[in-house]
């Protein structure tokens, strides 16, 4: 088990387009590809979506990461593939349906990679959200990290008191995992507490009013992002109900397993 | 003996954290690794049990090579013990936690069962033995970590940060306990911030800082240099510190425990 995954979603400080975009702009091009992944079922346009996120991602210097969150992705993305196929969907659905995965997973991987939390914060604040859910919901993300951090030092911790985390059949090693989600658990629901403590003790929720130090502003691109994403969202959601969609199709399928396909 | 040539180890994260580090720990011998935050203390041990491989170098423990072979069969043989026990406790009694390594290892029952008891005897464990190890204390999860790698006997035994969070009393019974090992032919190697403990210990020191291996030696050489202390900015223990300040009137030399200091004040005094 690899925490390299979770590196696929972790902020880092760049000076990057995607970057400096105001980060509601950010979440709209994400909810965008959200909205149409889940709306097109088709091999080419799912492609389309999936390609338009590379130069996105190349643009933000953060494709060798990006690409390490679709590795730590693969395992899932494999299921998705497989299950689909040997239930008997074409060969073309069953890509289709991986794509729709990698393309959630690879938006909100860019998204998390370039936004701070703090950004984050700013703009669910904006968007009027209370601040106690604000403030969860940054400290969740932030803590991702962190808590990959101790995963880790769990793994090792036991791995040296001589446990083999891939021995066994299958059900000995969902078991083998007991001794690694424990003291993570535990380790959380600490941390989590003391940090509420440490809340409290600063004066957590004194004040139901806040004053922001920083406040975010919208640039006239951001704008433009925001205006040309709904657009292109609201066409591609157009183009799927009514529009003749070109086909692109693997002549293949899986010969009926009887007992599958009743 | 446990070998470690030129290892040079990087994280994925790209972050170096041990150049061309050298160093070879004997049988019997009493190490402390000794240097600030990020010197690669943590790093360096991980490569003990082979947890992590090095990208250059190579290390081997008893002359195999920490490449070849698994964690769990090294880690009989070297038992590291983590900093935070709130990262390995997890059994419903510390009975269970500590028997845990023990089953890993194939051990059968009636062994289990045997050194279990020891153990727990011998960290003051025993009123313990049927409780949630997470009902415990800081100090008391600690030594339930200890002897939970303890219990399989490795010939290595690797604490990093052993005094974290215990008192001055549970220090020198740690300390004993330590001698005891060592006394059973076994090394000893800590990683610890605590200069006071270590002084007390006197094991040889392996000074790190920056990922590199800076300086060594006996422990009344090294707490004694001023020069080598302030490159890893660890601060003298207080009875050197003391006795370097009386070193002006004839006194000193290289003392950094408080018995030895004793007897040169009380040689001091009655040499007028």
């Amino acid at each position: 088990m690899s925490m390299r995954v979770f590196e696929g979603f972790k902020f880092t400080k760049l000076n990057t387009p995607i970057h400096n975009m105001d980060p509601r702009a950010k979440f709209t091009v994400v909810m965008g590809i959200f909205i149409l992944a889940l709306v097109f079922t088709e091999l080419l346009p799912l492609l389309i979506l999936f390609a338009v996120q590379i130069p996105l991602t190349a643009s933000s210097k953060t494709l060798k990461r990006w690409l390490g969150s679709l590795k730590g992705a693969a395992y899932l993305a494999a299921l998705i593939f497989g299950m689909n196929f040997i239930t008997g969907a074409s060969l073309t659905f069953a890509f289709s349906m991986t794509l729709r995965f990698l393309c959630l997973i690879s938006s909100f991987s860019l998204f998390f990679m370039t936004t701070s939390p703090d950004d984050l914060g700013l703009a669910l604040e904006e968007l009027k959200v209370p601040y106690p859910l604000t403030f969860t919901f940054t400290t969740a993300v932030r803590l991702v990290p962190t808590i990959a951090a101790d995963a880790q030092t769990v793994i090792d911790a036991q791995k040296s008191r001589g446990l083999e985390l891939e021995k066994g059949n299958l059900l000995k090693r969902v078991r083998n995992h007991i001794p690694i989600l424990i003291p993570l658990i535990v380790t959380a629901i600490r941390r989590s507490m003391e940090m509420a403590e440490a809340l409290e003790s600063r004066g957590f929720g004194a004040s139901s009013k806040r004053e922001p130090m920083i406040t975010l502003k919208m640039k006239p691109s951001d704008y433009l992002t925001i205006l040309l994403t709904s657009v292109l969202t609201a066409l591609g959601v157009y183009a799927k109900l009514y529009l003749p969609l070109p086909l692109l199709e693997i002549p293949y399928h899986m010969p009926k397993i009887p007992f599958l396909n009743p | 003996m446990i070998e470690v040539k030129h290892v040079t180890y990087t994280y994925p994260n790209g972050y170096t954290a041990l150049r061309n580090v050298s160093l070879t720990i004997q049988e019997g011998d009493f190490i402390a690794i000794m240097g600030e935050n990020g010197a690669g203390k943590t790093t360096l041990i991980k490569h003990f049990n082979g947890l992590l491989k090095p990208a250059k170098g190579h290390v081997t423990v008893d002359s195999k090579d920490t490449r070849t072979v698994s964690v769990a069969s090294l880690s009989k043989l070297v038992g590291i013990v983590f900093q935070n026990p709130d990262h390995q406790l997890f059994s419903e009694t510390v009975r269970s936690e500590v028997a845990f390594a023990l089953r890993n290892f194939g051990f059968d029952e009636e062994t289990v069962e045997r050194r279990v008891n020891r153990i727990l005897g011998m960290l003051d464990l025993s009123e313990y033995a049927e409780k949630s190890p997470f009902a415990l204390s800081g100090g008391e999860r600690k030594r339930v970590a200890l002897a939970s790698v303890l219990s399989w006997e490795p010939k290595y035994v690797v604490l990093d940060e052993p005094t974290i969070g215990q008192d001055y009393r549970q220090k020198e019974r740690l300390r004993m306990i330590l001698q005891q090992l060592l006394s059973q032919g076994k090394s000893v190697i800590m990683v610890s911030h605590d200069v006071e403990f270590v002084a007390d210990c006197k094991p040889n020191i392996v000074l790190m800082a920056g990922g590199r291996v800076i300086g060594g030696g006996a422990a009344e050489e090294v707490l004694t240099n001023p020069g080598l202390l302030e490159k890893c900015s660890i601060i003298m223990p207080q009875v050197a510190q003391l006795m370097r300040m009386l070193g002006e009137s004839g006194v000193g030399g290289r003392v950094i425990d408080v018995y030895s200091a004793v007897e040169s004040l009380k040689t001091l005094w009655r040499g007028g």
